[in-house]
């Protein structure tokens, strides 16, 4: 097969690069594919739901990479629209931001809040890899392992506190675990989050039955069936904080597609179990990012 | 309710599953065979070494290489690691081979890019390429010096 496209051979010195250049160049989508991850519902680097201790985007230790993402959840009563980016900084590094829009749809009408009223929420990531090569280790046990934190403001303190919430805001604290198992294509992560949130921040944080915080547990395995495509699932325990509605786990079953290392699109069977006076919210996640 | 604790026990199962496949990683043998042999092998490193030679990321370490030279000492090496027959006579410290190129992990990437490319064309499947990269990846601490 020959050159894709012309050499500029002149391209490799770097006497002849610009400032701009070089700052381009730090965007060097030297990761290989699919190794950046997607990104979960509050914005971090991860599968859907849980949060992984990979680096978002497709800049190597060398580089950076940025990554834009748009979700929409669809379930029995209520949806929700998840959109934020994360940059990833020398593989080290992710700085993240989602804003999150749950719409109660019929529910908010029935609660006397007005149909298709919404609780907003602002969610302010980082993460930081400690240890470990969740790729290159192939010859250790060690994964590769972050810690993280989630800063979330919600918009709606006076309906959170009325309904028996502590507070509009609150700050997750996580570590989680992700070691890709290369000779049997599978990613496994497990994730231990510190948590006040009540269904993710959306309802608040802390309540009248429990305002502490309290380690919750996510864990995924996503099986590669080709270097484009994974199928998977994912656990998300949560606290059950508020007295007015019970609070289930959540799980998902996924499918990812990597067009390239640019475009991704993920595909979900979602179950958030009860939702304040629904039960078994199940149904459609999409979710699609781009980057480079 | 039934539905959801139908899809509770497929996720704990594919967890589950998952981390015993993990633990049940073990020498593989047969991984030589299931790459072609020495044959599979030439052919792998030929496509290979066409997409390294065209890859604009890094072709311009391999200006002054001996390509044939290099084509036959990367048959032997794959050889070796995957369990096939040794004939390799070359050092296996990857940090002596490859000092003095500076390479950086996106070099490094380019070229498990290329072998995946050579592996397509040589019909290895996905699961099986995964098997043999598993073997590599951890070179990549001695081989990235920059």
């Amino acid at each position: 097969m020959a050159a894709a496209g012309p050499v500029f051979a002149d391209d490799a010195k770097p006497a002849d690069q610009s400032l701009l250049d070089k700052g381009m160049a730090l965007f060097d989508s030297g990761k290989l594919l699919a190794t950046g991850g997607v990104s979960q519902l509050e914005g971090a680097g991860g599968g859907g739901l849980s949060a992984w201790a990979l680096i978002s985007g497709y800049g190597t230790r060398d580089g950076a990479g940025i990554n834009g993402h748009v979700t929409y959840v669809d379930v029995n009563d209520y949806s929700l629209w998840s959109e934020g980016a994360a940059v990833g900084l020398f593989d080290r590094v992710e700085l993240s931001y989602a804003h999150t829009s749950f719409n109660t749809e019929d529910v908010g009408a029935a609660l006397g809040l007005g149909k298709n009223y919404k609780f907003d929420m602002d969610v302010y990531g980082a993460k930081v890899k400690i240890a470990g090569d969740a790729v290159y280790d192939q010859d250790e046990w060690l994964p590769q392992i972050a810690v993280g934190v989630q800063y979330k403001h919600n918009n709606r303190g006076a309906i959170i506190h009325a309904i028996g919430g502590k507070s509009d805001s609150g700050t997750d604290y996580y570590v989680a675990a992700t070691k890709l198992f290369l000779a049997e294509s599978l990613l496994v992560d497990a994730t231990l989050r510190e948590t006040k949130a009540n269904q993710f921040g959306i309802l608040g944080f802390g309540g009248d039955k429990h305002g502490n915080y309290s380690t919750q547990f996510e864990g995924s395995a996503a099986y590669l069936i080709s270097r484009k495509f994974a199928l998977g699932a994912e656990y998300r325990t949560k606290p059950n904080n508020l007295g007015i509605a019970r609070e289930d786990d959540v799980w998902d079953l996924f499918a990812a597609y990597f067009l390239n290392k640019n475009i991704s699109l993920t595909a979900a069977y979602v179950d958030l179990g009860n939702i304040v006076i629904k039960n078994s919210q199940h149904g459609i996640y999409l979710s699609l990012q781009a980057g480079f | 309710m039934k539905i959801r604790k139908l899809g509770l026990a497929v996720a704990l199962t594919v967890w589950g599953v998952a981390l015993c496949m993990a633990t049940a990683h073990a020498a593989d043998d047969t991984l030589y065979h299931d790459l072609g042999e020495r044959p599979g092998i030439t052919r792998i490193v030929d496509n290979m070494i066409t997409h390294v030679l065209s890859d604009d990321r890094i072709k311009t370490h391999f200006e002054d290489t001996n390509i044939d030279r290099l084509k036959g000492m990367l048959v032997n090496y794959f050889q070796k690691t995957v369990g096939g027959p040794d004939v390799y006579k070359g050092s296996t410290d990857m940090a002596v081979i490859h000092r003095g190129m500076h390479l950086r992990n996106a070099d490094f990437n380019a070229v498990v890019e290329d072998l995946q490319k050579g592996m397509d064309e040589s019909g290895v499947p996905f699961a099986t390429q995964n098997r043999f990269l598993a073997l590599l990846a951890p070179k990549q601490k001695a081989i990235v010096s920059r």
